[in-house]
């Protein structure tokens, strides 16, 4: 019988009169299923106690029991508004384990995915953070373009969240004409709908007023907080995976990293909106530059559907066989551990293998942005009001899927 | 006799206030709704022209939940003194030569009396609620409403001297049946500074903390339910509609048409109020929130200088032509 405990933030004596606020989990501002404890002065916070944990669905555990080709679906349910970017990290990770090769379109075509959803993320992102400082109309524009790049991954793999598009080796689909041309005119649409939000937004007074130093991380202090992404970008730092550590074709295409200065909520913002138009850009380029040829590698395992010819059905069902060939076919699996970051649209993604020659990980770590950035809310928060708590949270940019794990 | 007319009078106001109220909403979400490139309430009836009527029966048969911890006799009274005092205020609206219901002396202070004693029935559910998201909203719609009170009294008072009256129909007539006389060409801070204050009088975008629904999850009715809940959802789009309406008295001329046009005079006065009202959905639609300091700020900072300055400013201009 486990006893359930409730702990309350501690109140130093003296301070009977203040208001304590439990915000969450169910609140309609904490992007899910945070719990904050709030210890308040009238509407100063003195005290925030970020509690995570509502959503743990035990992936690191569960993932030691399975083989890494059928890991590659628990990715999807990490930062379920970018699950591309989780695959594509995944299968970097793994591909280093196992000494994988990917051919060159597929390396295109896992940049191009991820830069979609980059920029889905980013507009679900600007969505809600705008949406909880009280702008409203926002919300539905970015809902607008979404709604296209969600179609497009339907188009392309069968689901718009949950994709599973990456396999170890390469990719599961290739594009056809109708997924590029929809792609074409999305690209060459979307500078002018991010102008759009910004009309809205970026030079209004209010949004200047409620952003504006509001949640300041200093670059120091963003570096020793392990911030990363655009809530470290934004203090200054100059750090990105994709450019620093290159994976899939990042090191092909021309890109910029936009960093802002001030490391306040406005400078997040703004380092986001320029983010969605770098991955626009790259998106072009993949586009133009995508090469032909094969979009999975000889030498990756089986559970590639159609299957290839020359690989013999020797068990009867596809993750029997999948899990034999990943086992016996490949007689030497590498021991030791290995850490691979990405950039998805958080932050640093990264995942830590240790293998033991098994056909599964001895123990898969994720590192998840998310869960870090939560972890900073505290500092962020202390002395803000209540609602500079809610613009916080949101340009923190959480997703508690990813936190919990 | 006098009496039953006026019962009847008063029966009839009620009754086109009441359908007011539930097209109000229809109209702001088919405005909002376009502006926000969707097409607002499509499914009950042509273009959801029925949707109003299906919310009420909606909030009516939903469940009256009253929290066990609640305060209950003030949590039952909280919404009645709501939207009684809101529809109270509506006896002395002036919508043509002799069509108010209680023509007084002291038409406007009736007004501000009424308006500042909606606000105790928000304070008092945000009380009895006994729930800390709704006391936290109280607490702002108080400290709100005490603020830009004063602003929006002061910034009347402008008015009142042009006019020398506070009877709301002696002000429309002082205004004269032309286009040139309305007062927001002699008191443009004034109608301003009641602009603004009126936003926040009625708790709408870009003050609507007191039930800013992202901080404080709908603030003081997040415990209200069904036709509760309806009664605070009435009172607010009453208090918008006499807000809008003495904006009208005052600055826009009232039931006066435009060059001097000869018209059913109601006509104009309900377009009128409608044009503010869509200047209040056009706002709710393209602003952001602010923050409960910097709300503060603006009301004592800006509003209520600007207000005296103008005071004086109208006073010393009387002086001088006199």
């Amino acid at each position: 019988m486990i006893k359930a405990t409730t702990v309350d933030i501690p109140v130093s004596a003296g301070n009977e009169d203040h208001y304590r606020l439990r915000m969450g989990p169910q609140h309609p501002a904490t992007h899910g299923v945070l719990r904050v404890d709030l210890d308040l002065d009238g509407e100063t916070i003195m005290e925030c106690e970020p509690h995570v944990g509502y959503l743990h669905r035990g992936f690191e555990k569960l993932a030691e029991h399975r083989t890494y080709v059928q890991n590659l679906v628990l990715t999807d349910r990490l930062d379920y508004i970018a699950a591309m970017a989780n695959n594509v990290g995944y299968c970097e990770a793994v591909e280093k384990l196992l000494k994988i090769e990917v051919p060159l379109r597929a390396k295109y075509l896992r940049t191009m995915v991820c830069e979609m959803a980059r920029i889905s993320s980013h507009l679900l992102w600007l969505a809600t953070h705008a949406l909880d400082i009280g702008a409203m109309t926002v919300f539905l524009y970015c809902f607008r373009e979404r709604e296209e790049l969600l179609e497009l991954f339907a188009e392309l793999c069968g689901a718009r969240l949950t994709t599973t598009y990456t396999r170890l080796g390469g990719v599961r689909q290739d594009v056809t004409h109708s997924i590029m041309m929809k792609l074409v005119r999305f690209v060459d649409a979307f500078p002018a709908n991010i102008e759009e939000y910004e009309t809205l937004i970026d030079t209004n007074r209010i949004w200047l007023k409620r952003t504006v130093n509001v949640g300041t991380v200093s670059a120091r202090d963003a570096v020793s907080l392990c911030l990363t992404g655009a809530s470290l970008r934004g203090s200054g730092v100059d750090y990105d995976v994709r450019k620093h550590f290159p994976y899939a074709a990042y090191d092909l295409v021309d890109f910029e990293i936009p960093r802002g200065e001030t490391g306040d909520t406005y400078a997040r913002y703004r380092c986001r909106m320029e983010e969605m138009r770098q991955s626009n850009h790259i998106l072009r380029q993949c586009i133009e530059q995508m090469p032909p040829g094969p979009i999975i590698g000889d030498d990756a395992p089986d559970l590639v559907m159609p299957n290839k010819p020359g690989r013999k059905v020797e068990v009867d069902t596809p993750a029997r066989q999948g899990l034999i060939k990943l086992v016996e076919d490949r007689d030497i699996f590498m021991e030791g551990d290995v850490y691979v970051p990405t950039e998805v649209p958080k932050g640093e993604l990264g995942f830590y293998f240790i293998s033991d020659g098994n056909g599964s990980p001895y123990r898969m770590h994720i590192r998840s942005p998310s869960f870090i950035h939560i972890g900073a809310l505290k500092t962020l928060a202390k002395g803000a009001m209540v609602a500079d708590l809610i613009a916080i949270i949101g340009t923190l940019d959480v997703v508690l899927g990813e936190c919990d794990r | 006799m006098q009496i039953l007319i006026l019962l009847v009078q008063i029966a009839i106001l009620v009754g086109v206030v009441l359908l007011h109220v539930a097209y109000a909403t229809y109209f702001e979400r088919k405005i909002i709704g376009h502006m926000q490139v969707r097409m607002g309430p499509m499914l009950v009836g042509w273009h959801g022209l029925l949707q109003p009527i299906a919310d009420g029966i909606k909030s009516f048969f939903k469940e009256d939940i009253i929290p066990e911890q609640a305060d209950k006799p003030l949590f039952l009274a909280a919404p009645i003194i709501c939207l009684v005092s809101m529809m109270v205020s509506l006896a002395v609206l002036p919508f043509a030569k002799g069509w108010a219901l209680a023509d007084i002396n002291i038409g406007l202070l009736f007004i501000f009396a009424m308006s500042s004693l909606a606000s105790y029935g928000i304070i008092l559910a945000g009380w009895a609620s006994n729930s800390k998201y709704t006391l936290l909203g109280g607490m702002r719609s108080m400290a709100q409403v005490i603020s830009y009170e004063i602003s929006l009294g002061l910034s009347l008072v402008g008015v009142m001297m042009l006019s020398g009256s506070l009877n709301l129909t002696q002000i429309v007539e002082a205004q004269g049946s032309s286009f040139t006389g309305m007062y927001i060409f002699t008191q443009p801070v004034a109608f301003f500074v009641f602009f603004v204050a009126m936003l926040a009088e009625t708790n709408r975008v870009p003050f609507d903390l007191p039930e800013a629904e992202t901080e404080l999850v709908s603030g003081y009715c997040t415990e209200y339910s069904g036709m509760r809940y309806a009664m605070f959802f009435m009172a607010e789009y009453i208090g918008m509609f006499v807000m809008a309406s003495i904006g009208v008295v005052c600055f826009l001329g009232g039931w006066n048409g435009p060059f001097n046009v000869p018209f059913f005079p109601p006509i104009w006065f309900i377009l009128k109020v409608y044009l503010i009202m869509f200047v209040f959905i056009w706002i709710r639609a393209t602003l952001p929130r602010y923050r409960y300091d910097q709300l503060m700020t603006i009301g004592w900072k800006l509003l209520i200088p600007l207000a005296l300055g103008n005071i004086f400013f109208t006073g010393l201009v009387k002086i001088v032509i006199n």
